[in-house]
């Protein structure tokens, strides 16, 4: 049974991408365990605007798990103790009476901090913008039935396809990589025959581009996948390499 | 010149939209390349569209209010898109497809509107398919389909319960595309605020940086709004949380006519408010309707008992349980319409019969189905939901009954627009929910991702051209001509306006109340005491908002209380504009349901001889009341009827 409980949220606060930062422990009475964590940091900001501050930054808007705008590190684990879900999915109930919360942005050199817990994925983008795509035109597409697609290969790429491109995975990467997020995209598309008539040029423009923008290398530690709200598999890794070397190959 | 013409082609029903692409007038490729185009949103359909009028070569300026165009609401639809392949060989048909979508509305939209979205939905299909969208496959590999309300066929393609997030990762990646290839340039965290006219065309917007707190001047020859609906009104929605009205609202004080705004779906099933705290709220699929049964106390003592939590639901005996919905309805049950479902629980919970702690929630069981089918099946019907509905709720709907409750979902309504989709200010354009054509006055599921891409992919990339074949040899805008100086500046005013309110209110404080006032009186029944009621309420709360408002920090940073403050402005009016028009449909049609203005049965009662028609509100300005034109809705094609579900 739900109750209600007082806590201490230790926030970082930070007011823009150059300035120093630092945390602020605040106080919070009687939170109902049943109302997300999302709605306890609404409850902070609301006390803070009526004590004339200002409130917590944090990014967040389908609140439902699927639109991947949320973030925070949540006592240690990107999206909080929780196991599978989203911060917006996760629930009070998973904090005790007296606890203190600390609450950190996703920290990467891929994502600088925009203002407190907020933090700029522009670099996601990018990435996709390099390469994560079938190069068609609207219009003049062949019957959808035309290309037969096997039931598993498709599951397969679904399960890939679920990404939600929310960035845990970076944030829970001791190397700041984004391999996994890469590798999810590029396994959509290699697992589907519409896809790999430019699996090669994908594989390398998306890889050069993660580069290049300063996400680390993968050393296998599997924390991506742990943290992953979505549980994409590092299998995709292992995917992402071999299409990237078969590529290499080729030139 | 007649604002309200619709401009529908001439022809049989099946040949219009063929003939008014025989004849429409084009621009050619070099021209192209000379014309600019806003698309506010990044949803299905401002994606769809931005990435199609970049790839034909205009050259698109497409603003996202969140940090990535993958982030847009679209993402969170559930069941799947309709088409009329006829794939499972079932009867489906372009006509079929045309003609449940009519019905569904309750005769409410326009044939040649909602056949031509039929027609293209094949289309769209193919189109996602070849982006790489893994939709559900059989074992020979081809597509699989399932059914949906309002149907008898199986028309819907889906991707597991994530249909709304493939297929906008689809529309995201082909702007991606274009936007790697410079056919479109993206503007992330930017929030358009006003629309800019120049001798009374729609020339550019003007956007307020989210990041800087900058306002910001962007020309134009045509501006798409692609903003979605403004569910949000009632504070608590299915929406996300930056899902607001205020583009829509914006081009209505500019002249832009605004059609059905009363027009709102509710949907039955959702996770029930839980506290007064509550942020928003979440569906759990209409699929649960086929096996789960509705059910309330049948005395109040129990209900009582159950909400001071003295009182499990699985103590309360058979006999001593209402299945109100098989009760009313024998012969459609617990799968009654969207709206009839709503109205339902509404009406036990309002005579004290609701459940959990807060009386608004009613039982959907399972029970029996587990008994019935086993709990295997049950699990693999719906396991995914009953895990989403235990995370939230921390109760394990196997062991005892889910609760839910209405919420509201999705606007019907929206920004006028004739059948090229263009609003009644030339040059500016409407897709998507937010404009206001294609569902009538009740949307069936699966036709919100339809109609987003059509509109998006195989509509306006045709109609934008005969408007712009006529701009060919009007130069680009300079964004330092008087009326981008007049607009910004009043937006600069409101904007020092609301920050100097320096009231004791939040912004979330005060828009709870507005969703208190919504949910009341303009809510699933309405009548006209209530209604005039609200109208009243609405503008005191108005007042409240202009002289009670705190909002903490400065205009020209990054500052979320501000940006929740203008929509919130938007918001109370647009309440009220939705209350005036309840007011003057004096009839019941889909999701409007006037009390006064139903059957001896408690249906919905049309009036089609007074109300067959669109209503058009157009601004006089502030403190004045609106103006409604009509747009007379006269079926050539097909034969209104009462919809029945009792026998």
């Amino acid at each position: 049974m739900d109750k209600d409980i007082n806590i201490k949220v230790k926030v970082w606060r930070q007011n823009g991408p150059n300035e120093k930062g630092h945390f602020e422990t605040y106080a919070l009475e009687k939170i109902s365990q049943g109302s997300s964590f999302l709605e306890m940091l609404d409850i902070l900001n609301e006390q803070l605007i009526n004590e004339g501050k200002e409130p917590v930054v944090f990014d967040h808007d389908c609140r439902e798990g699927i639109c991947g705008m949320c973030s925070l590190y949540i006592n240690g684990h990107p999206h909080g103790p929780d196991t599978g879900i989203t911060t917006c999915q996760l629930h009070m109930r998973r904090f005790n009476d007296g606890d203190t919360i600390t609450v950190e942005p996703w920290r990467s050199a891929g994502f600088p901090i925009i203002k407190d817990l907020m933090v700029d994925r522009t670099a996601f983008d990018k990435i996709i913008q390099a390469g994560g795509y079938i190069s068609v035109n609207t219009g003049g597409i062949p019957d959808a039935n035309a290309i037969p697609i096997p039931r598993d290969d498709a599951e397969m790429a679904m399960d890939a396809a679920a990404c939600i491109g929310c960035g845990a995975c970076v944030a829970a990467c001791k190397n700041g990589s984004a391999m996994l997020f890469v590798s999810a995209k590029v396994s959509q598309f290699a697992l589907l025959p519409q896809g790999r008539v430019e699996a090669a040029r994908r594989a390398k423009s998306m890889v050069a581009k993660m580069d290049e923008l300063g996400f680390g290398n993968c050393t296998n530690t599997g924390a991506c996948e742990v943290e992953c709200p979505k549980n994409i598999s590092i299998s995709n890794i292992a995917r992402l390499n071999r299409e990237f070397l078969k590529a290499k190959f080729r030139d | 010149m007649n604002k309200l013409d619709a401009k529908i082609p001439k022809g049989p029903l099946a040949e219009k939209w063929t003939n008014y692409k025989n004849h429409q007038k084009l621009v050619n490729p070099a021209n192209k390349r000379r014309l600019d185009i806003i698309v506010v949103g990044t949803g299905l359909a401002g994606a769809s569209a931005a990435a199609s009028l970049g790839e034909m070569g205009f050259k698109v300026h497409n603003f996202c209010i969140q940090d990535s165009p993958r982030r847009a609401h679209s993402i969170a639809a559930q069941g799947g898109i309709n088409a009329a392949k006829n794939y499972p060989n079932d009867g489906d048909s372009v006509y079929r497809l045309f003609y449940d979508t009519i019905k569904g509305g309750d005769y409410r939209a326009r044939e040649a509107n909602v056949y031509r979205l039929a027609e293209v939905s094949n289309s769209i299909i193919d189109q996602c398919v070849a982006q790489g969208v893994p939709f559900a496959r059989e074992y020979g590999g081809l597509l699989d389909n399932r059914s949906f309300g309002g149907a008898q066929v199986s028309r819907t393609f889906y991707a597991r319960g994530q249909t709304g997030q493939q297929l906008l990762l689809g529309a995201y990646s082909a702007l991606s595309r274009a936007i790697h290839k410079k056919q479109v340039e993206l503007y992330t965290r930017y929030e358009m605020v006003d629309l800019v006219i120049i001798d009374g065309r729609a020339r550019g917007i003007i956007a307020r940086n989210l990041v800087t707190g900058k306002l910001e001047r962007f020309a134009a020859h045509a501006v798409v709004i692609a903003t979605g609906g403004y569910g949000n009104t009632f504070f608590l929605s299915t929406n996300a949380m930056t899902s607001n009205g205020s583009a829509a609202w914006q081009c209505y004080k500019k002249g832009a006519y605004f059609a059905n705004p009363c027009m709102a779906q509710i949907h039955p099933t959702c996770i029930p408010v839980h506290g007064e705290f509550q942020s928003k709220l979440t569906l759990m699929s209409e699929s649960l309707r086929n096996d789960g049964r509705i059910w309330v106390p049948k005395k109040l003592e129990d209900a009582e008992a159950i909400r001071e939590g003295k009182l499990k639901p699985t103590q309360i005996k058979e006999e001593d349980r209402d299945y109100y919905l098989e009760r009313r309805y024998p012969a459609f049950g617990n799968l009654v319409p969207r709206d009839v479902a709503s109205r339902a629980a509404k009406e036990r919970c309002d005579a004290g019969y609701g459940v959990g702690n807060t009386g608004l929630a009613v039982y959907l069981d399972f029970a029996d189905a587990i008994e019935r089918l086993g709990r295997d099946v049950v699990e693999a019907r719906y396991g995914n939901l009953f895990q989403m509905y235990e995370k939230i709720v921390d109760d394990n709907p196997y062991e005892t009954p889910m609760m839910i409750y209405p919420a509201i979902h999705y606007t019907m309504g929206g920004i006028w627009v004739d059948y090229e989709l263009m609003t009644s200010i030339p040059g500016l354009f409407a897709i998507g929910e937010a404009n206001f054509s294609d569902h009538g006055a009740n949307r069936l599921g699966a036709s919100a991702l339809m109609q987003g891409l059509a509109d998006g992919y195989f509509v306006l990339p045709y109609t934008i051209q005969n408007y712009l074949a006529d701009q060919i040899n009007v130069p680009r805008f300079k964004t330092d001509a008087p009326e981008f100086a007049q607009a910004e500046k009043e937006i600069n005013d409101r904007i020092e306006r609301l920050m100097n309110i320096k009231g004791k209110h939040s912004v979330d404080h005060i828009h709870k109340e507005l969703g208190h006032i919504m949910w009341d009186f303009v809510g699933m029944g309405r009548d006209a005491e209530g209604l005039k009621g609200a109208i009243e309420k609405l503008q005191a709360l108005k007042k409240d908002f202009w002289t009670n408002l705190r909002i903490p920090g400065n205009k020209e940073t990054l500052n979320v209380e501000l940006e929740k403050a203008l929509r919130l402005a938007d918001f109370i009016e647009i309440g009220e504009l939705m209350a005036h028009d309840a007011l003057d449909r004096e009839e019941s049609c889909g999701g409007h349901f006037r009390l006064e203005h139903q059957t001896p049965e408690g249906e919905a009662l049309r009036h089609d001889d007074q109300f067959a028609y669109v209503s058009c509100w157009e601004y006089q300005g502030e403190e004045k009341a609106p103006v409604m034109f009509k747009e007379p809705l006269e079926y050539e094609f097909v034969e209104r009827q009462q919809r029945n579900y009792k026998s």
